[in-house]
């Protein structure tokens, strides 16, 4: 009797992820051995804890459950009627849950931070013992590539807007390795629903130059028709859903295309990305709430970039950032270096796999530094210190990082890269001049889409503009065609 | 007050079945679209049967028809969705999370996946913590992105207005705020056999449809509403009482307040034409044009509180379209500009006395 009584109090507190896995036979190395995977480490002695241990009350009545010390305590005390508080459970609603003579309330934080997962040291060697997905010559070449031509790209459009070519501009400077190594571990069947500090995942789709010129100049080959500012690209055919700018709407949206994509049982997942601010959003919280219950495969990829526009983080959120958030909904998620693209590009490659095969959401959150200013409307100094940008500019910049340990394995040259920059940079500029000569999509363009067909009121709006333009044509752009 | 009148004459002659019938029926086998039988038949049953009844008919036509919401599972609390899980699975019918952003957005994107959404909010008055998603999500998803994308699968089922005991939070007409929002569709239907086919119809239009249910006539319309498949078109109009005197216009419950004001008008040797409007935006103006040059005088009535409510759009289209004709001011019998009252109810709403008083003002200006 005694015996199957311990036996059952050791079998409770093993962590029940642990217990169900007995006999699994393979398990990926990224889940980890021993511990539920979002839990990155051993929790430390809660901060509760520290507090009553240096406080008034006895650590015995209050001590954490997580605490060893403590619940062998527990054990020696337990009664032979077995009714000690720890020893009862009751069918609530959603489950078995036991009980606990101790009033213990769970800390508001594990104390350490969660710990991020990261491939390449800072001078772009492998850490040792690091595990990551393998990359090929062709892909690591072809994603560093794309981070320089990304980062080319920011700076050639941020200045064109300097200019007054284009209205508005918005630069991912910092975040080159988030965007396309998140990419570059997706499928093109992938469903993905951006943010707007995300072109380099419509670059690594093959949106060329010249289309991610003409949405920014609004012209007649915007597949927008010039109706949103720059940078709210979108693509059909390349699985790209148009950029909105109010934040954190799509990610709802996500968990729709996740759906369905698990209903036609295709091999794909959706994306979403988001920054640190987003988080702060309701459909940041209905979107993983839904996604959970509903087991979606939706990528939910944060990029905790530290800024949203002027409020920092820390007036953001009182929570270990962003990765914590996915237990209380029941999501597994990772914390990883947004700054090191082979870490980027392994944690997206097994969030994907466990997404699909599992049919449940899977939360990244990438740790990164705003480079750039919010967009050309911003000026981040105003608010920020200027070593700070500058630290992460030069000594955190991920393409560099990326860069050292591509040309360590003898896959890029320095002639390569001067001959890379300066083809696109020509390019750009081609594309910058083709994107300016053309003509804006017609006045006619302005009625149509808003629904399927063009309703009569709109008809009517319409004949009346054009009466209008014809008596006062200088009102009016000459650029658009009437 | 409309309401409790109506309830208590239903219980006083068996008037929801008789007057159900004798008010809707009729009239609409003309603006019938090809799958409807001429005549309409079938058996009579309640508005949430037809809305039901609808509801089964998507989903077996459509395999990539899609029916969630706030308990909807079990058959929702009016009983619109009963029996639809058990049919077609909980894979297409389910209960969601109690978040109606949540419900919005992931209707969005599953209905941009070349799906038909139909989420259910479960009450008009809790609509607004989607209003961001409707508003800035679905109208627009077609428009911001040139047609790449579109949502149009979307329909958004919710029952609103005025019910005699529902408070603040169990009876508004927030159908206005959605009329100035381009690129949805707004629809409210007034029988049941109305719902069935706009419902239908909503569910299959290419754009994101709001559709609003008279929750106080789930039960008491009553209607011979035909079995099969069919739709009635949108912003479409249709005369349901023909008169020279006045025209009225209305649409959902409001109907059955004008047709008993029309009818007791009438008595008084008042000509009153009734207009249903059905689709709200893009609205049907001719129809209601035509009417008004013939009868010279409009009156407009809604539930919703009178400033900035749809019959103020009207209002101001008609005198411009119809300024020469008119022979007195428009007159808007509407819900007061408060909160909705619970026991207030019978002095906020906009009742068949109240019509008819301005149908007598109005013709005798």
């Amino acid at each position: 009797m005694a015996a199957m009584w311990l036996a059952r109090r050791a079998a409770r507190r093993l962590p029940p992820l642990l217990s169900r896995q007995g006999g699994e036979p393979t398990r990926p190395w990224f889940l980890g051995s021993t511990a539920p995977p979002p839990v990155l480490g051993s929790p430390p002695l809660p901060a509760v804890e520290r507090i009553f241990r240096r406080g008034f009350c006895s650590v015995r009545r209050f001590a954490g459950e997580s605490s060893a010390a403590a619940a062998a305590d527990a054990d020696e005390e337990e009664p032979e009627n077995g009714f000690a508080g720890g020893d009862q459970a009751i069918d609530f609603p959603g489950g078995k849950v036991s009980f606990m003579a101790e009033m213990n309330f769970l800390p508001e934080s594990h104390g350490e931070r969660i710990k991020c997962y990261r491939v390449l040291d800072d001078d772009g060697k492998t850490i040792s013992g690091s595990r990551f997905q393998e990359v090929s010559k062709e892909v690591a070449v072809k994603m560093y590539s794309e981070m320089v031509t990304l980062h080319i790209m920011d700076n050639i459009f941020y200045e064109a807007q300097r200019q007054g070519r284009i209205s508005f501009y918005l630069t991912s400077n910092g975040e080159e390795a988030i965007n396309i190594a998140s990419a570059a571990a997706l499928s093109i069947d992938d469903i993905v629903l951006p943010q707007y500090r995300e072109p380099g995942v419509l670059m690594w789709r093959g949106f060329t130059l010249q289309e991610f010129a003409n949405q920014c100049f609004g012209n007649n080959m915007d597949y927008g028709k010039g109706r949103q500012m720059p940078i709210h690209y979108g693509s059909n055919r390349l699985n790209y859903f148009t950029v909105s700018s109010p934040i954190a709407t799509q990610l709802p949206h996500a968990v729709g295309a996740a759906y369905s994509l698990k209903m036609d049982k295709k091999d794909a997942c959706a994306i979403t990305y988001f920054g640190d601010g987003g988080t702060s959003e309701g459909d940041f919280h209905a979107a993983l709430n839904f996604a959970a219950v509903m087991e979606a495969p939706v990528i939910f990829f944060c990029r905790n970039n530290g800024w949203a526009i002027s409020t920092p983080t820390t007036e953001q959120f009182r929570s270990d950032g962003v990765v914590i958030r996915g237990q209380a909904y029941g999501i597994r998620g990772i914390r990883v270096d947004g700054n090191d693209a082979l870490a980027v590009y392994s944690a997206v490659h097994a969030a994907r796999e466990m997404a699909i095969a599992e049919g449940r959401p899977i939360l990244v959150e990438a740790l990164t530094y705003r480079v750039g200013h919010h967009s050309t409307s911003d000026d981040s100094t105003k608010y920020r210190p200027v070593d700070e940008i500058e630290h992460w500019r030069t000594a955190r910049d991920p393409i560099s990082r990326y860069r050292k340990w591509v040309q360590g394995n003898d896959w890029w040259s320095d002639a390569e890269e001067s001959e890379l920059r300066s083809r696109v940079r020509k390019e750009l500029l081609q594309a910058i001049q083709v994107a300016e000569r053309m003509q804006k999509p017609p006045v006619a363009e302005l009625f149509t889409d808003v629904y399927d067909q063009v309703p009569s009121n709109l008809r009517e709006q319409e004949q009346l503009l054009r009466d209008t333009i014809m008596k006062h044509p200088a009102d009016y752009p000459t650029d658009v065609p009437v | 007050m409309a309401a409790r009148a109506l309830r208590e004459a239903g219980r006083r002659r068996g008037w929801a079945a008789e007057v159900g019938r004798r008010c809707f029926s009729g009239g609409s086998a003309g603006t019938a679209v090809p799958e409807r039988k001429e005549g309409g038949g079938g058996k009579p049953v309640n508005l949430f049967t037809a809305v039901n009844q609808a509801l089964h008919i998507a989903l077996d036509t459509d395999p990539r028809a899609y029916v969630f919401g706030e308990d909807v599972g079990f058959g929702g609390v009016f009983r619109c969705t009963t029996g639809l899980a058990d049919r077609f699975g909980k894979n297409r019918v389910f209960n969601t999370p109690l978040c109606e952003q949540g419900i919005a957005g992931f209707a969005i994107g599953l209905a941009a996946m070349g799906n038909r959404a139909i989420a259910e909010i479960q009450f008009a008055d809790y609509i607004f913590p989607a209003f961001d998603q409707i508003v800035n999500e679905a109208a627009k998803f077609r428009y911001r992105s040139g047609n790449e994308f579109n949502c149009g699968g979307l329909t958004i089922r919710t029952p609103y207005g005025a019910v005699g005991h529902g408070g603040h939070y169990h009876s508004q007409s927030p159908e206005a705020f959605f009329c100035h929002v381009p690129g949805l569709k707004v629809i409210i239907p007034r029988s049941p056999r109305e719902a069935k086919g706009l419902l239908l119809a909503s569910i299959r239009d290419p754009n994101p449809v709001v559709f609003f249910e008279p929750k106080w006539l789930y039960r008491l319309s009553v209607e011979e509403v035909p079995e099969e498949d069919y739709m009635l078109p949108l912003s479409q109009a249709e005369v349901i009482r023909k008169g020279s005197d006045i025209t009225l216009i209305g649409w959902g419950a409001q109907l059955a307040v004008l047709k008993e004001a029309c009818e007791d008008a009438a008595k008084d040797g008042v000509s009153c034409e009734l207009i249903d409007l059905k689709t709200l935006i893009p609205w049907d103006k001719e129809t209601v044009e035509a009417s008004v040059k013939k009868t010279g005088k409009l009156l407009v009535s809604h539930e919703a509180p009178i400033t900035g409510g749809f019959g103020a759009e009207i209002a101001a289209s008609i005198a411009e379209r119809c300024f020469q004709r008119l022979e007195a001011p428009v007159a808007r019998v509407c819900g007061l500009d408060t909160p909705f009252p619970l026991v207030y109810e019978p002095f906020y709403m906009p009742t068949k006395n109240k019509v008819l008083d301005a149908i007598k003002a109005t013709v005798n200006y």
